[in-house]
């Protein structure tokens, strides 16, 4: 398998990217029913071209052939396997080679299944779908191909691979992210064709809406994932920092969020469908203008994976052609009819809407405090950087008000719903929920010292179990209280049940773990011991241990918590030899209720050093509840009436469903 | 006015109305969260603001690290290669932290002209320079070759 | 959908493109102009391959020299390598600045990819490249025979690069100093 083989393959790919991106479009206006078929086995074929050259890129690696100037900037003879291979997404091009095969393999999965849907619709979204492959491959085989050899002179040794890349999060995290963000383009191609076509209604929702459920829930866990990962393995506790490139992947989930919402009332009601348009279209294109931040070095960040104007300018421009082409469609050919239905007061559509307007105004808060540093540079307004305040000043007040507006959702109908019968079914889980939130803070209060009602705590309880209790609720009377009816509802519904409730627990998990956080920087000597809220942690010194690439001092951390029970943690600093990077491993003790975490700081004089020992209270919360959402976002795109070939409804499945969403 | 009229009037109203506020908002928060950044040369000459929160960097002065013995204080100096800024910060530093590489703090100036930093960063990366830094050691270079092209 | 709403969004984003635009602008490697008719910094610094030779900015003087900015853990400096063999075996006289690094890396280096400078300089604190506002590696500066940096590069030289913006200046530079 040479490199050779796969820049060919590449090569292959771009010219039947080139042919997918013309003929079906071309052959959907002339109406040509030969070509259409044609965009089927061309998507497919790119996605066996990009597979090969993926398979090629990553046996290099394997045979830690340094003469390619990707292998040998990013691996090691020393390197384990399995980070000799995911090194390959490690750096700017390989990851861009998985961009690229995973747009062919969603392109790929259209062409199996679309068979639903008619031929002039599919052949326009897979055009689509083949013209952005177009720009990428053109991209990568221009300014980024990770095939350029080092000839004739070819290095014996690579460079180490960063330390930070060799985690099995970084294992994980960007295919799952580029999942998501890719898969993103494929709403947005369904709306394209949409406009191309002047075809918007329900028909057209119902085939989109496993596609935005599916990437969506991609984007999710992605983005988890990552949060995940700089917990654990930045060593300092945060987990979520406001930084460029982490809003670059937090936007395109917010606007798809938006989406998967919006699309639901196209599909029933057939209303909201410019927003629908509208969003799919914004979706992707914060995605691709993502992958521009990130990658050309416009904006200083700890996560910045290329320094290069050049790559910039390409990714810009070809950012500007389809973002400001799919914007201009839009606005010659957004549905200018009037809505098919009205809807009234605290309906069903309403309180969609408040989604949509609140989660499209945390993306545009989000999108200036990015973007607002660039500005201030451009226009000479001096260096800025924007600190996270800002970004929690708004996020924070938009997501408690969607909450709330969320624990009504359930209980709202289509077209109109009676204000009073709101009220009603909200009042006792609203009592309940002030109660827990008036309880619970003042609880704590006693047994951490010195400390006051958090307001945080109670805001964020009252939201949680309010979005909870109201959940409940709404499953218990539809179902009449019986188990058996219940077992009857759809997947849809279910998925929506438990994303909505896994929201809750990442918000609990948010608010209790900023609340209740306790963290302490201290100096200590080895045999000292500190209490911090009910746990005692004794520092028991540090020992020096040599490795095959780092050498690491680590140190010993006993915990004994109120029972009297004591567990040992062992944070390490790593010097690595190679590249003299410093590693911070801390040392993790996680349970649902509490994450113990103690990491080290700096050595002092003697045998002091500095630590860091924190107490977080809920943290779990975050994530569980984060994969709780994807999941119940994948439960819902897996619903029967989406798997349904051309056959007669069949009564009972739909009895449950279709009443309730 | 027509129902119809009036209600869409009403609803553009609402939406300039909710612009305006959501705008004044933004405007408001970006003002007390942006914080700018200040050479040393910058503050020395007093173009900092006192009190505010800003960042200030520079290559840290070798030597002038020094710890205190009991707590976790720390003080060290910053340099564009023209002016020097005293840092006090405490807390642990940053791993890449080290004399002779780039060091950003955030923080406010206090009367002594001494940065009292809640925040210490440094590079992220062996061979990465804030471009903050590295403007500022430019402008230093490019006027030291004035002086000396006027010395002459 | 109002007749003009529609086109709001279209409209904001080719206001965000234009200042994305003039952000790529400002990017230093397309400006970098500071320096230009400049002398080259005083240094005094160790020559790679022999710790007892010290080099000083005098050894610039008299040729038309490149003085490029590399290092062993830099991989643009590896694809851009090839590029100063080629230059280097036309006659032109490059210096490296042989920043950041450890002598050892260094030296296995240029072994395994060839060495195409007259000498390099190693300046391992970095103390010459911040003198020189260095960004980081490759950077190449165009140095006449009087010490003056006349050009300056951020980023990889390649055939087109040399063809557009260093050629014509160095052969211009060359005459020059006869």
């Amino acid at each position: 398998m040479s490199p050779e083989l796969g820049h060919l393959a590449v090569i292959a790919a771009l010219c039947l990217s080139f042919f997918q991106a013309v003929i079906p479009m071309v052959g959907s206006f002339v109406g040509h029913r030969s070509w259409m078929r044609l965009g089927h086995s061309l998507a497919l074929g790119q996605f066996v071209f990009l597979g090969l050259a993926f398979v090629c890129l990553i046996s290099v690696f394997i045979q830690d052939d340094f003469s390619v100037a990707y292998v040998a900037n990013n691996s090691n003879t020393l390197l384990p396997l399995h980070y000799k291979v995911s090194a390959v997404w490690g750096a700017h091009e390989g990851s861009l080679l998985l961009w690229t095969l995973i747009l062919a393999g969603w392109s790929g999965a259209i062409a199996l299944f679309s068979g639903h849907m008619p031929q002039t619709f599919s052949a326009r979204v897979l055009s689509i779908l083949g013209f952005i492959s177009l720009g990428f491959l053109l991209f990568l085989l221009f300014t980024s191909n990770p095939f350029e050899r080092l000839l004739p002179v070819s290095p014996i040794e690579g460079r180490d691979l960063n330390p930070l890349l060799q985690d099995f999060g970084l294992i994980v995290h960007p295919p799952m992210l580029y999942m998501g963000y890719v898969g993103s383009s494929v709403p947005f191609a369904f709306a394209i064709a949409a406009l191309i076509g002047g075809q918007f209604d329900s028909a057209w929702a119902r085939w989109s809406r496993p596609w935005i459920n599916t990437s969506w829930v991609f984007l999710t866990l992605g983005i988890s994932l990552g949060s995940w990962w700089a917990y654990y393995e930045l060593g300092w506790g945060g987990w979520w920092f406001w930084d460029p490139v982490e809003n670059a992947s937090f936007m395109p989930w917010l606007m798809s969020t938006a989406l998967v919402h919006s699309v639901a009332a196209t599909e029933k009601r057939g209303v909201f469908r410019s927003w629908t348009l509208l969003l799919a279209i914004l979706s992707f294109s914060l995605s691709l203008l993502g992958a521009f931040l990130v990658r050309s070095g416009i904006l200083t960040s700890v996560h910045s994976f290329a320094n290069d104007p050049e790559r910039g300018i390409f990714i810009l421009w070809f950012l500007v052609i389809v973002v400001g082409a799919s914007l201009l469609l839009f606005a010659i050919r957004s549905p200018q009819m009037a809505n098919s239905t009205t809807h009234r007061g605290w309906s069903r559509e309403t309180i969609l809407l408040v989604n949509n307007v609140l989660l499209v105004t945390s993306t545009a808060t989000i999108f200036i405090g990015t973007l607002y540093p660039l500005f201030s540079d451009v226009f000479q307004l001096g260096k800025i950087s924007v600190g996270a305040p800002y970004f929690n000043f708004f996020f924070v007040p938009l997501m408690i008000i969607l909450m709330l507006a969320l624990g009504f959702a359930g209980f709202t109908r289509w077209g109109s719903t009676d204000v009073n019968l709101l009220l009603r079914r909200g009042l006792f889980p609203g009592l309940l929920s002030f109660f827990i939130a008036l309880l619970v803070p003042a609880l704590l209060t006693d047994s951490s010292s010195g400390s006051s009602y958090s307001f945080t705590a109670g805001i964020t309880l009252f939201v949680s179990a309010w979005v909870l209790f109201m959940t409940i609720e709404d499953i218990y009377l539809k179902s009449r209280g019986s188990w058996i009816n219940a077992k009857r509802f759809t997947c849809s519904y279910w998925g929506m049940v438990i994303a909505h409730i896994g929201l809750a627990a990442c918000a609990l998990g948010v608010g209790m773990s900023s609340s209740y956080d306790e963290q302490r920087d201290l100096r200590m000597m080895p045999g000292d011991a500190v209490k911090i809220s009910d746990y005692e942690f004794r520092f028991g010194g540090v020992n020096r241990v040599d490795n095959a690439n780092f050498v690491a001092f680590r140190g010993e951390v006993s915990v004994t918590d109120k029972t009297g029970m004591t567990i040992n943690l062992f944070p390490e600093k790593r010097n690595y030899k190679a590249g003299g990077q410093v590693m911070t491993e801390a040392a993790i003790d996680a349970s649902l209720a509490r994450d113990l975490y103690v990491s080290l700081g700096e050595p002092l004089q003697g045998e002091a050093w500095a630590v860091r020992l924190q107490i977080k209270p809920l943290v779990r919360f975050i994530w569980l509840g984060s994969v709780l959402i994807g999941f119940g976002g994948l439960l819902a795109a897996f619903d029967k009436r989406y798997r349904r070939r051309k056959k007669l409804l069949d009564g009972q499945s739909n009895r449950g469903g279709l009443a309730f969403e | 006015m027509h129902p119809l009229r009036r209600q869409r009037l009403q609803i553009v109203i609402l939406i300039i109305f909710a612009g305006a506020c959501a705008s004044a908002l933004i405007i408001y928060a970006l003002g007390q969260n942006a914080n700018f950044f200040y050479t040393p040369t910058q503050i020395e000459e007093g173009q900092a603001p006192k009190g505010t929160l800003i960042r200030a960097g520079g290559m840290v002065v070798e030597g002038s690290v020094k710890r205190d013995d009991i707590s976790l204080a720390v003080e060290f100096s910053v340099t564009d290669g023209a002016a020097i800024l005293r840092v006090r910060h405490i807390g642990i530093l940053p791993d890449l932290f080290a004399e002779g590489e780039a060091a950003i703090a955030a923080g406010r100036i206090d009367d002594n002209n001494i940065l009292q930093a809640t925040e210490v960063l440094a590079k992220h990366d062996e061979k990465y320079t804030p471009p903050e830094v590295a403007d500022s050691m430019n402008a230093t270079y490019q006027s030291r070759q004035e002086a000396k092209a006027e010395l002459k | 959908m109002n007749k003009f709403a529609v086109f709001a969004p279209l409209a904001l984003f080719l206001g965000l493109s234009m200042i994305l635009f003039l952000g790529l602008d400002k990017d230093p490697s397309i400006l970098p102009s500071a320096l230009v008719d400049k002398e080259f910094p005083e240094f005094d610094l160790m020559a790679l391959d022999d710790e007892h030779r010290q080099i000083t900015r005098e050894e610039l003087l008299g040729d038309v020299t490149l003085v490029n900015v590399w290092a062993s853990w830099c991989y643009a400096c590896s694809v851009e390598h090839n590029m100063l063999n080629k230059l280097s075996d036309r006659g032109v006289k490059i210096v490296g600045l042989n920043y950041k690094d450890q002598v050892e890396d260094a030296m296995l280096w240029l072994e395994n990819l060839g060495d195409p400078f007259v000498y390099s300089v190693s300046d391992i604190r970095g103390r010459l490249g911040l003198d020189l506002g260095v960004y980081g590696a490759p950077e190449t500066f165009l140095v006449d025979a009087q010490g003056i940096i006349r050009y300056r590069r951020v980023g990889v030289i390649d055939e087109r690069v040399w063809r557009n913006e260093f050629r014509d200046l160095y052969a211009e530079l060359l005459v020059e100093a006869q």
